[in-house]
């Protein structure tokens, strides 16, 4: 492939980096800030548009920061697999950036100049991960996000909010020196370079397939963010954050970034071929179905809202590793896609979750009897999202699942056919009873007359994504194809 | 001024200026400022060109008064020497412009002497990476050690015991170091380090060889605080008044691990020190992994800053003996680039100490709270020194650390691996904690020291200024660290390497 040197991969990546300077100046003037916020998210939105054609046309834009490390450049490069995680992280910033507005304003935040610069910052990073040509560029990229949505997580600055913050670095910046670190390490040490080849690196190395588990092992946990058990209790402790985090951050972005990073490792790092020959596959995806199982088993107990969806993306990230561990052009294909229907769907039960808190003041599901007649439109929202998660047509989940299912047939391996049956399953039955209790139990006595629907700014974009998910049904190409693009060269 | 001496130039400015500051800033202490700025402003400068010129012509010897070695003392000006005089004279006049407010409050009226010893302090420093006289080295290492006692007992409390502490060290170091050299004065016969390192070989199965290798060594040691022989250090530095700590404890271990590496490469050769010893390479190796590990584990036990920061101080001590001593490229490509980063990044975390300690009065954790609010930018730079010390990218802490592991995977020596990977944790708690305090406010009210400081001023602008271009200079070094190791630390390392 043949990628021309640009700076627009550098421009997506600074636009919101930049943004939040005119963002933190405009502290007093909220409605300024927020135009900037807006203005900045919609801008990176067409920047990243902008490359798509090139891209699908099977070009490629390539931009070199610095060279730091012999061989080891800290550069960008958009390709197939990077274009469809930064179309998605940018598409869906934008809508959290109108959703933020809605919910930070109903509910009289504090800081929230703080939160709006932390946020463009953390999208900065998101679009780096997205767009970094080696692993040393993603590496970094990685760690900025962990830093700079620290201060979102602990938004409400009080105790509760101090100790998820401490639970959250320990996970993510502990395993990202511990484990990923020692393993980029080792591979340059093996590889001699850190680019993320089609095919990978690490197949020319001669190492045995002892060291080749070690490295893989340690960047399968040193990504945290991915959320494979046993380090996913980050996740559910970060619920504690403002809602559009969790929903753009928790639901997307840093989750996201977290299988995207461990998806270039075996995409572009070890190479399917190399995990076949060496059988380390099955590592992957022993990790990845007993995080599906586990995860969506815990799902069931949580009351929580947040925490329930938080359970429920446990789970869905672990398909995404899941797919792509099953070596076979439908698994990975499947595991990328599901990145980008996850996200529409997950993205809309999250906002749902906050238009709902922020209407009725309500976190736990056994107070939200009878929420769905005065709130019909969040509902139907939600209805929609957890469709499209548990992977029922005519939803954007069921595509992703479906070429997850060609998959697991296609590699010969049954039992993952049937972990994502009785995972899809459990997600069917921690969902429906949110929507049935909402619909069909009638609300609580002393109940408060005159919940509505949440502002405008909070009900647009949820319903815009919960369209979305319907959409992708119907029109997946764009996804499709870059997915396919990123699998087969 | 021709540009064969250029170098002499560099260091005679804060000597001369030493002198000024005594004469004048007897009468008025108008004068201080100006001429410490200004010569060390000078310095910067005229070793930005010495460095242009070893870079481009190389290996450059310089024969003072004209005596020629090996009886003359003779200078030699390699890339390597050339890049330590320009991180000198650069953290000095940074580290300056937030020594002058706060000497000022401290010590009014003694201005003049603190300042003199200052300069001195630094000129000595700058004759020490250039010399190539082993016995200079000893009375320039004494001329450097003697100023840093004085500096030190001015502080306040039990900083007299603490420099007198050293003192004793200290002088056990020099000791050490000076019955070295003189047992290779009785073997051959010279003190020039290039004529010693022809005669050696010559009488290199001598046990006394080995003698004089071991006082050497152990010497720098002690004066580098190498664990375990580092107990002087924390009370040293963190008991000295802020001003001298803070261009002290970026420069002093730093340009004591220079001279290991000179004594190691220039006096003696990797062979001798590496290959004929290696049961003694692989055990300093080991005290390096164990000293990282517990300078980390105290650092933790700490509740100041200042103490916090002496204790990283010797974790990185450790850090840098270690990639030395690894003996591959790697490992001293790293060692050398940790010597330039970790005395920007030391400089950056003692400037954003002193300038909190200026406006709060405290460097207590309990007084740390909220922080992010009352000082953004000092906070802000603080975060990105703490950034360094933990090892993110794209700061400039990450690319010697990267080096340095890769010495430790090549060498097969995995406990340093360990150590370093150990200690990048530790860091990350150290400072996360310290954030998480100055984040978090007032939230949670309770145990202990109640009482509020007064504010005591915001800290003039150069004060801040100085940070906030230490703070950048540490990512530009991260993101120019390809062109520093290609352009510089490559030309630096001996041969064979």
């Amino acid at each position: 492939m043949i990628y021309q040197s640009s700076i627009w991969p550098l421009m997506a990546v600074l636009v919101s980096l930049c943004g939040a300077i005119p963002i933190l100046a405009s502290e007093r003037k909220p409605n300024l800030r927020e135009s900037w916020t807006l203005l900045i998210a919609a801008a990176k939105v067409v920047i990243v548009a902008s490359l798509l054609p090139t891209v699908l046309n099977g070009g490629g834009f390539v931009f070199t920061i610095a060279e730091v490390i012999p061989n080891v450049p800290i550069q960008l490069r958009v390709d197939a697999m990077g274009m469809f995680f930064a179309l998605v992280a940018s598409i869906l910033w934008f809508f959290t950036s109108l959703y933020s507005i809605g919910y930070m304003r109903a509910l009289d935040e504090h800081g929230q100049t703080r939160y709006y610069a932390s946020f463009a910052v953390a999208i900065s990073a998101t679009i780096g991960v997205a767009f970094s040509a080696n692993l040393l560029t993603l590496y970094l990229f990685y760690e900025v996000l962990s830093l700079s949505t620290y201060p979102l997580v602990t938004h409400h600055q009080d105790a509760e909010a101090k100790k998820s913050g401490r639970k959250y670095l320990t996970y993510i910046l502990g395993t990202s020196i511990a484990l990923a670190l020692p393993a980029m390490l080792l591979t340059y040490q093996l590889a001699g370079t850190l680019d993320f080849t089609s095919g990978g690196i690490l197949a020319a190395s001669g190492a045995s397939p002892a060291t080749l588990g070690l490295i893989l092992v340690l960047f399968l946990f040193g990504f945290a963010k991915a959320g494979l058990m046993p380090f996913h209790g980050w996740l559910p402790a970060a619920m504690v954050a403002p809602t559009p985090v969790s929903s753009f951050l928790h639901g997307v972005a840093v989750v996201k970034v977290g299988v995207f990073s461990i998806l270039r490792v075996i995409f572009h790092i070890f190479g399917p071929d190399l995990l076949f020959d060496v059988n380390l596959g099955v590592v992957i995806t022993t990790i990845a179905s007993l995080t599906i199982l586990v995860a969506s088993l815990i799902a069931l107990t949580q009351d929580n809202l947040k925490r329930r969806l938080a359970y429920s993306t446990i789970g869905q990230l672990s398909y995404m590793i899941l797919g792509a561990g099953m070596l076979t052009a439908a698994g990975m294909t499947g595991g990328l896609l599901h990145i980008a229907m996850h996200a529409f769907g997950k993205i809309t039960l999250f906002f749902c979750a906050g238009a709902i808190f922020v209407a009725t003041g309500k976190k736990y599901i056994s107070q939200m009897d009878g929420l769905g007649k005065r709130m019909p439109i969040t509902y139907l929202a939600f209805f929609f999202g957890s469709l499209s998660i548990i992977g029922m047509p005519p939803f954007g989940g069921f595509i992703s699942k479906w070429s997850l299912a060609t998959g697991a047939i296609e590699s010969g391996q049954l039992i993952l056919l049937l972990v994502l049956l009785t995972s899809s399953m459990l997600n069917a039955l921690y969902f429906f009873p949110i929507i049935y209790r909402g619909f069909f139990l009638p609300a609580a006595k002393g109940e408060p007359e005159g919940i509505k629907e949440a502002p405008i700014f909070c009900l647009l974009p949820l319903s815009i994504t919960a369209i979305c998910s319907l959409g992708l049904f119907f029109w997946p190409s764009i996804f499709l194809q870059l997915a396919k693009m990123a699998v087969i060269p | 001024m021709t540009t064969s001496n250029l170098h002499m130039y560099v260091m005679a400015a804060p000597l001369i200026c030493a002198l000024f500051v005594n004469l004048l800033g007897r009468r008025s202490r108008t004068y201080i400022a100006p001429l410490t700025l200004g010569s060390l402003l000078f310095s910067s400068v005229t070793a930005c060109f010495v460095l242009a010129n070893a870079l481009k012509n190389g290996r450059m010897s310089y024969t003072v008064g004209n005596w020629s070695p090996p009886y003359g003392i003779e200078l030699i000006i390699d890339p390597l020497a050339a890049l330590m005089l320009l991180l000198i004279s650069v953290v000095a006049l940074l580290a300056t412009c937030a020594a002058l407010p706060t000497v000022q409050r401290e010590h009014a009226g003694k201005e003049h002497l603190f300042f003199t010893l200052y300069l001195i302090l630094i000129a000595g420093l700058m004759g020490l990476v250039m010399t190539g006289d082993a016995f200079n080295l000893y009375v320039l290492l004494e001329i450097t050690s003697i100023t840093t006692y004085g500096l030190i007992a001015m502080g306040k409390g039990r900083a007299v015991l603490s420099s007198f502490n050293y003192i004793i060290m200290g002088s056990i170091g020099a000791c050490f170091y000076l019955l070295g050299i003189g047992y290779i004065y009785i073997l051959t016969g010279t003190l020039n380090m290039a004529d010693i390192a022809t005669r050696l070989p010559l009488v290199q199965g001598d046990a006394a060889v080995a003698t004089a290798f071991a006082f050497l060594i152990v010497g720098l040691f002690i004066k580098m605080a190498f664990f375990p022989l580092h107990g002087w250090l924390p009370h040293a530095y963190s008991d000295a008044p802020m001003g001298a700590g803070v261009m002290i404890a970026p420069l002093m271990t730093k340009v004591t691990i220079y001279l290991m590496f000179r004594v190691i490469f220039s006096i003696f050769s990797p062979d001798y020190a590496f290959y004929q010893h290696a049961i003694i390479q692989n055990l300093i190796i080991w005290a390096a992994a164990i000293s990282i590990i517990a300078a980390s584990l105290m650092a933790l036990a700490q509740r100041d800053l200042r103490r916090m920061l002496t204790y990283i101080i010797i974790a990185e001590v450790g850090y840098m003996v270690g990639g030395i001593w690894l003996a591959n490229t790697q490992g001293l490509t790293g060692a050398l680039l940790h010597i330039v980063n970790d005395a920007l990044m030391t400089l950056c975390l003692f400037l954003a100490a002193a300038t909190i300690l200026y406006r709060i009065g405290s460097l207590h954790f309990d007084d740390l709270k909220g922080l992010y609010q009352r000082m953004p930018l000092t906070m802000l730079a603080f975060t990105i020194g703490a950034f360094s010390m933990i090892g993110v990218p794209p700061t400039a802490g990450f690319f010697s650390k990267w080096y340095l592991i890769l010495g430790g995977i090549e060498a097969g020596h995995w406990e340093y691996v360990a150590a370093l990977i150990f200690s990048s944790l530790i860091n990350a708690i150290l400072f996360f904690r310290l954030i998480e305090i100055a984040y978090f406010g007032n939230g949670d009210h309770g145990h202990g020291h109640k009482q509020t400081l007064p504010p005591t001023g915001s800290a003039p602008w150069y004060m801040q200024g100085s940070l906030l271009v230490t703070a950048v200079t540490l990512i530009i070094i991260g993101l120019g660290s390809g062109q520093l190791v290609q352009g510089v630390i490559k030309l630096a390392l001996p041969a064979g390497f």
